[in-house]
């Protein structure tokens, strides 16, 4: 049987990407985001796990304004890395496990979860930028990836509450999949920012930190911030933490933090990485 | 004439919602096309006959032709799609963000640094509403 065994949620940054490709890390800047990040691909290498469903948005790349998928999930063996107009960023091509894909899909549809189904798409620095955060720059990725992309471009997103309980959906359906397979949840993207109008750079660190605490001390509260909250409180981007809801919901009551990282700035971005263990059971 | 939001009331945040995106379609489509190499070097050459091929408004036209950031949005560009001009030119986010807010880009990048642009005295445009932004 599949199991979930740890959540993560990591922001989503393109520039920090690029940073990457470009071997600026270890810059004065970027050093100290690098380096709490360290940690944390030391637990993920250790759990090794098999598959990890990343939650993200694309941001205009694979879709654009003309079909706004609400919830769309990838069943694909393979993503290209998508051109997201200066060229394709030079890491790995992601290989998909399109037989729980599919079982996801016909799953969270049978359980009122109306998908959209992509069998070709390539991934853009919403999927790439949280595998690097999380793998370094291994020559492939070390797990296969279902992308699940919500759109938070488009007003309105899907709600906090409704993210959440396609989380427990996730949940409910990875466990009926027959297969041995530890599977990781990517919640990206967040956390405080605004990259748009006069008010851009916008960033509240009390707010980030509530969020943070709460995602284990009380994440169903957290599920009833409203759209406007996070655009006035977290800025207009800020509400991208919808996406975190997806993942939590598909863990388990008692899933334990395990590793916190929050930096600012990364660019225009306060940038987070969590861990949360799934392995002591609901 | 559209329906008030509760979200109109965030100073400086252009939330592209239905409105924006009825008007703002062929705008962001067009800066979608920029995905392309071709069409960055197409829009590179000629800039004026390259948005021939879309059917943007005058005023659209002049906000991109202009690099006006702010007045893209207020005729309907979102930021994701508005950003891709910004990259034929060689600019960053950063870059953007700080001709947005009016501020050269030093003292933006500095504001971001030292932490952000604080929530606090940023959440309402309303006065009367400002007394319970702290």
């Amino acid at each position: 049987m599949a199991k979930i065994v740890a959540g993560i949620a990591c922001s989503h940054v393109p520039a920090i990407g690029v940073a990457m490709d470009k071997g600026q890390t270890a810059t004065a800047y970027w050093e100290p985001l690098f380096k709490g990040y360290e940690p944390a691909r030391d637990w993920l290498a250790k759990l090794a796990p098999d598959v990890a469903i990343i939650v993200y948005n694309d941001h205009a790349n694979a879709f654009s304004l003309e079909i706004i998928p609400t919830f769309l999930i990838g069943v694909a063996d393979r993503f290209p890395i998508a051109d997201e107009g200066f060229g394709p960023r030079p890491v790995p091509v992601v290989q998909g496990h399109s037989e729980l894909a599919w079982h996801l899909a016909e799953s969270l549809i049978l359980d009122e979860f109306d998908m959209t189904i992509a069998n070709e798409m390539p991934v853009d620095h919403g999927l790439t930028v949280p595998l690097s955060v999380t793998c370094g720059q291994p020559a492939a990725w070390p797990f296969k990836v279902i992308p699940l992309c919500v759109n938070v471009v488009q007003y309105p997103p899907p709600t906090g509450a409704r993210c959440f309980k396609l989380g427990q959906a996730i949940a409910r359906a990875i466990e009926k999949f027959p297969q041995e397979l530890r599977v990781v949840i990517y919640g990206t993207g967040g956390m405080s920012h605004q990259l748009q109008g006069e008010r851009a750079g916008l960033i509240n660190r009390q707010f980030d930190t509530a969020f943070l605490d709460n995602l284990t001390k009380d994440p169903l509260s957290l599920t009833r911030i409203s759209h406007t909250e996070y655009m006035r409180e977290a800025g207009s981007e800020g509400v991208e933490m919808v996406m975190w809801h997806v993942m939590r919901g598909a863990l388990g009551e008692n899933a334990s933090e395990v590793y916190r990282h929050y930096h600012v700035p990364a660019s225009n971005t306060a940038a987070a990485l969590m861990i949360l263990d799934n392995r002591s059971g609901a | 004439m559209t329906q008030p939001h509760d979200y109109d009331s965030i100073p400086g945040t252009y939330v592209y919602d239905a409105e924006r995106g009825r008007i703002g379609y062929p705008l962001n489509m067009f800066c979608m096309s920029l995905n392309k190499a071709e069409n960055r070097r197409a829009f590179r050459e000629n800039e004026a006959a390259y948005l021939d091929r879309f059917t943007l408004t005058a005023e659209q036209r002049r906000t991109v032709l202009e690099r006006d950031w702010l007045g893209m949005l207020k005729v309907g560009g979102n930021i994701y799609y508005t950003i891709k001009i910004a990259f034929c030119d060689g600019l960053t986010f950063q870059d953007v963000a700080g001709m947005m807010s009016g501020v050269p880009k030093e003292t933006y990048a500095k504001m971001m640094l030292a932490g952000g642009r604080s929530a606090d005295g940023n959440r309402y445009t309303d006065a009367v509403d400002a007394a319970k932004d702290k």
